[in-house]
């Protein structure tokens, strides 16, 4: 399935300018590259969040397709209730044309509060797309942990004190949560690679069942980083550093979609942000060792089960 | 051609469905709702019905999966009980801020905790302020018949609010009754084709749906659904009277029995309306002027009816099968005296906390209701709150 760059940049640009979205902000971006591929006849539903609070503060909306927001823990579920609507009102002839169904929810949305409504919808089976824009806390509400907060990072509800350094516990693996329900298509990509990005949710729309992306989508508020226009590169960097791999699952086949030719060593990804510079003191770095030990353990993990070795 | 069935509450509630027809409806089991629902996935089973079933994996679900069926244009229904409606709470109140149009069954069990699985009315009375609609049920035929109801009640212009109908779990849901069911081609004329007016899945007309509402419009949106709920007292009047010409039962907010010469009204909700009727019967025969007031509509609340109708009477009592804590007695209590306020004749108003947790509810207690009254009336002297049929 292959993305023809040239006449997807010609199309029209489905969330508006104008929304209220902070400067630097990836998740617009990764937005926008989603509704390239999926077109005007898709139906998206909003996880409570950042995304949600910035595009459509009444009387305005940025949103030029259809758009719901119910809550914070149910996106997959609504929009399992819209896409059930469809097939309902298509099988009687009411509606005639192809729509594509898509929920997405920041981490707090997704790996936590909606990961019940989320594995739900999955299991069921509905033709849907689940888009995680993964910024690894609850940044709407002010920077609290998430499960998808790496180890050591500095929140505001797991501060770097003086007797607890950052976030005690690892992040949660919900790729290969997303993964075990056995679901037609889950992938992990990050919006500096708009390409890899713009081809999987291609793919996760016409997988013909429910599909999930997990997109790292970084927050120069939330991560701590004083140039706000280094957003995109620290996407690069963790996948370049390998603590973001890109990869796919379709039908429980692995596929790794980037091996950097040199793995970075995590630092690289860890210095720019203020969140992690407390583990750059001499009684914290074997947090950082115990990070880069995580992240070398996942990726060869990773690499075997995607016939790398 | 009305059929005359042997029916429990929950089998009429499904057959009501079934002739509904939604488009999508979600169901997730709990007790004493799971019957309906079964029943009405047999009818999917057999295609008698063109619903798509979702069978969520919880409540909350099963009311976000409504909200997103409904706003994509799909007639929707869904049906649950006591801690299932408590953990639909939240999506509750935004089904109703969304002014969304869909019916869901509520078959009446005690809200935890203690556990029990038994009717009382708390589980509703929990979200008595969340914007829906409110009609209660005294016998399956009622259950059946406000079904139907609801379906145009909720999709009413004037009104596009979600609807609960209630039955007590149990004592309705799971008692045989005789019950009349209009023949398919009645119901489906009655209830008429779904036109929603701006459907998510029309992406030509794009519309953003559930929007960041902050200081400066969500006041005014709060006041929209004040007016939704009250035009829906003259719509429920309307349709009451519609579905009465089709059936023969003709539906107000509120049912009068014996009331009008009477000088002791017991007001009551559900099954133990049915009740009442028999002790009143029995006790008008020994020349005791009594009668029944019984609410359908809890909201909207028919104050000015209520008020009306009580104010002639000499003493009240107040049925509540629930309690609010540190009230002024049960929910519908509260409402009760509440509507009086203002009347130049305010009766004495006993207030009867009854039935929690399935107790059971007899003939005798409510004769001794009715003499509590006699009492009152004699001698002015009276106990505002007490506590039916309950181990002190």
């Amino acid at each position: 399935m292959a993305i023809k760059l040239k006449e997807i940049a010609k199309r029209p640009d489905l969330l508006s300018g104008g929304h209220r979205a902070c400067a630097g902000c990836t998740a617009p971006t990764v937005i926008r590259q989603i509704l390239l591929v999926s077109g005007k006849d898709t139906v998206i539903g909003f996880a409570t969040g950042c995304m949600e609070v910035v595009t459509t503060i009444y009387p305005y909306t940025a949103w030029r397709i259809p758009y719901i927001h119910n809550a914070f823990e149910n996106a997959a579920a609504t929009i399992s209730g819209a896409e059930t609507a469809y097939r309902a009102l298509k099988k009687q002839g009411k509606i005639k044309k192809d729509i594509n169904f898509i929920a997405m929810g920041g981490d707090g949305g997704t790996y936590d509060i909606g990961l019940q409504s989320l594995s739900g919808a999955m299991e069921r089976g509905h033709r849907m797309l689940y888009v995680c824009y993964d910024n690894q806390a609850y940044m709407n509400t002010g920077i609290q942990r998430s499960g998808s907060t790496p180890l050591g990072a500095a929140t505001s509800t797991c501060p770097a004190g003086d007797a607890i350094p950052g976030k005690k516990q690892h992040r949660k693996e919900l790729t290969s949560i997303m993964v075990a329900h056995g679901i037609p298509y889950v992938a992990q990509a990050s919006p500096h690679n708009y390409r890899d990005l713009m081809t999987k949710v291609e793919k996760s729309l016409n997988c013909g069942g429910p599909a999930f992306m997990n997109v790292i989508a970084p927050c120069h508020r939330g991560w701590r980083v004083k140039q706000m226009e280094n957003s995109i590169d620290l996407a690069r960097l963790a996948v370049d550093t390998c603590f973001w791999p890109l990869y796919e699952v379709e039908n429980g086949k692995y596929k790794l979609n980037y091996k950097p030719k040199e793995k970075k060593p995590l630092i690289e990804w860890l210095k720019p942000q203020g969140r992690f510079q407390h583990l750059f003191k001499e009684e914290n770095k074997h947090i950082i060792d115990e990070l880069q030990a995580s992240v070398d353990r996942k990726w060869e993990e990773l690499l075997k089960k995607c016939g790398e070795e | 051609m009305t059929q005359t069935l042997a029916l429990t509450g929950n089998e009429a509630g499904a057959a009501a469905m079934r002739q509904i027809n939604p488009d999508v409806v979600a169901a997730y089991p709990i007790t004493p709702q799971t019957e309906l629902m079964h029943a009405f996935s047999k009818f999917v089973a057999d295609g008698k019905v063109k619903t798509e079933l979702i069978l969520v994996e919880s409540e909350h679900s099963a009311m976000s999966a409504c909200i997103g069926s409904a706003s994509a244009g799909a007639r929707t229904m869904t049906a649950t009980s006591a801690n299932g409606l408590a953990l639909m709470w939240e999506v509750v109140y935004i089904a109703a801020s969304l002014r969304i149009p869909m019916v869901m069954p509520v078959v009446n069990r005690a809200l935890s905790g203690p556990i029990n699985i038994h009717c009382d009315h708390s589980d509703t009375m929990g979200c008595r302020d969340s914007g829906w609609l409110q009609l209660f049920s005294e016998n399956s035929q009622e259950a059946y018949d406000n079904v139907i109801q609801a379906m145009r009640i909720a999709e009413h212009k004037d009104v596009l609010l979600p609807v609960m109908v209630t039955w007590d779990g149990f004592i309705i849901s799971h008692t045989t009754e005789r019950v009349e069911i209009l023949d398919d081609g009645t119901v489906k004329k009655f209830i008429g084709e779904y036109t929603p007016e701006r459907p998510l899945l029309d992406t030509d007309n794009p519309v953003t749906i559930g929007p960041l509402d902050l200081s400066d419009y969500f006041f005014e949106h709060k006041r929209q659904q004040v007016d939704g709920v009250n035009n829906a007292y003259q719509v429920i009047k309307d349709i009451g009277k519609e579905y009465g010409k089709l059936s023969g039962r003709s539906y107000g907010l509120v049912e009068e029995y014996q009331t009008d010469d009477a000088e002791m009204i017991a007001v009551a909700l559900g099954s133990t309306a049915g009740t009442i009727k028999a002790v009143v019967d029995r006790l008008r025969r020994e020349g005791m002027k009594v009668g029944l007031l019984k609410i359908r509509s809890f909201r909207p609340f028919p104050f000015a009816d209520v008020a009306s109708i009580l104010r002639k009477a000499k003493a009240i009592a107040v049925f509540d099968r629930s309690i609010a804590y540190g009230s002024m007695g049960g929910p519908l209590f509260g409402e009760i005296r509440s509507a009086l306020y203002g009347e130049k004749e305010q009766p004495p108003a006993l207030n009867y906390v009854y039935g929690l947790g399935g107790r059971d509810i007899n003939t005798a207690q409510i004769e001794g209701v009715y003499q509590d009254l006699e009492k009152a009336i004699k001698t002015n002297k009276y106990q505002t709150i007490k506590y039916l049929g309950v181990r002190e």
